[in-house]
């Protein structure tokens, strides 16, 4: 009975949290609204036995994520807008619902079958969660692990070389007579 | 025990949600906290089929997309910074200058 009083709380305060997320006006308070969504997206987390992804989400996602957000939200000093949806809104508003309605559609006539595999909640529990996740990562996904860890390098220089200040021009232009 | 079509029932809801979030709101770092907002629901959709079959490969895929959403965020952030920095516009439909 705990679980599934546990779970419609999540359900209700996510889906509430998200549909505040899009529909604030105050960039800052749709921020701080992303951020109960988070949280709350981590207590699904530890229903569904992840642990280790829950203590993940909160500390990168809640954490740093979102932070950086809140960052440049205040750097660029983004005013309350009179008008803050798209020009067009209604019209987007249109498809979004069509592709809900799709989504809907598909979800309702899908078995949701699939092959069960060999880590069973009684293993995660005698071994921990963290120990199992890294060892499945550590043996089975260890070449997508690097590749992310070279993407994470790339989108890092990136977005400094981005964000950087360029260097006032200097050279020819400036050395003509 | 909560059947897993509870489960994708709000990570559908909060993914629509999003989507219709990129698509009617004008500020871009509100789009990209819609983006998020939909990263999260194919997480917690990932999540819920691994606990469901009894496999990791779901949680796997959902630390790897936490990263991704990451880069994405740090990318999508400097992206805006050179916007702002050049011109006063943080909205989508103001910035059109590669529009044809």
């Amino acid at each position: 009975m705990v679980p599934q009083l546990f779970f419609y709380y999540l359900a209700f305060a996510s889906v509430a949290s998200a549909v505040l997320t899009v529909g604030l006006r105050n960039p800052v308070h749709c921020g701080l609204a992303l951020l109960s969504l988070l949280f709350h997206i981590a207590g699904f987390f530890i229903l569904l036995n992840a642990e280790f992804l829950a203590a993940v989400q909160i500390i990168i996602y809640a954490g740093a994520i979102l932070v950086l957000y809140l960052f440049v939200l205040m750097l660029l000093n983004l005013k309350t807008e009179e008008r803050y949806l798209h020009r067009r809104y209604a019209l987007w508003l249109f498809f979004g619902l069509l592709a809900a309605g799709q989504a809907f559609w598909f979800l309702l006539r899908s078995p949701f079958a699939g092959k069960p595999g060999d880590v069973t909640p009684e293993k995660v529990t005698q071994f921990g969660h963290t120990q199992t996740i890294g060892i499945t990562i550590f043996n089975e996904y260890f070449l997508p692990f690097e590749i992310v860890g070279v993407f994470l390098l790339g989108a890092i220089i990136g977005a400094i070389v981005l964000a950087k200040d360029r260097p006032p021009a200097e050279g020819p232009r400036e050395s003509a007579p | 025990m909560i059947p897993l079509s509870s489960y994708l029932i709000v990570s559908s809801v909060l993914f629509i949600t999003g989507l219709i979030g990129v698509l009617i709101r004008r500020n871009f770092i509100i789009i990209l906290m819609a983006v998020e907002i939909m990263l999260n629901a194919a997480n917690l959709n990932l999540v819920a089929f691994s606990s469901y079959l009894d496999s990791m490969a779901g949680q796997i895929v959902a630390l790897f997309i936490i990263a991704i959403a990451a880069g994405e965020a740090a990318v999508g952030l400097a992206i805006i910074i050179v916007v702002f920095r050049g011109k006063i516009a943080t909205n989508v439909d103001q910035i059109n200058l590669l529009k044809w």
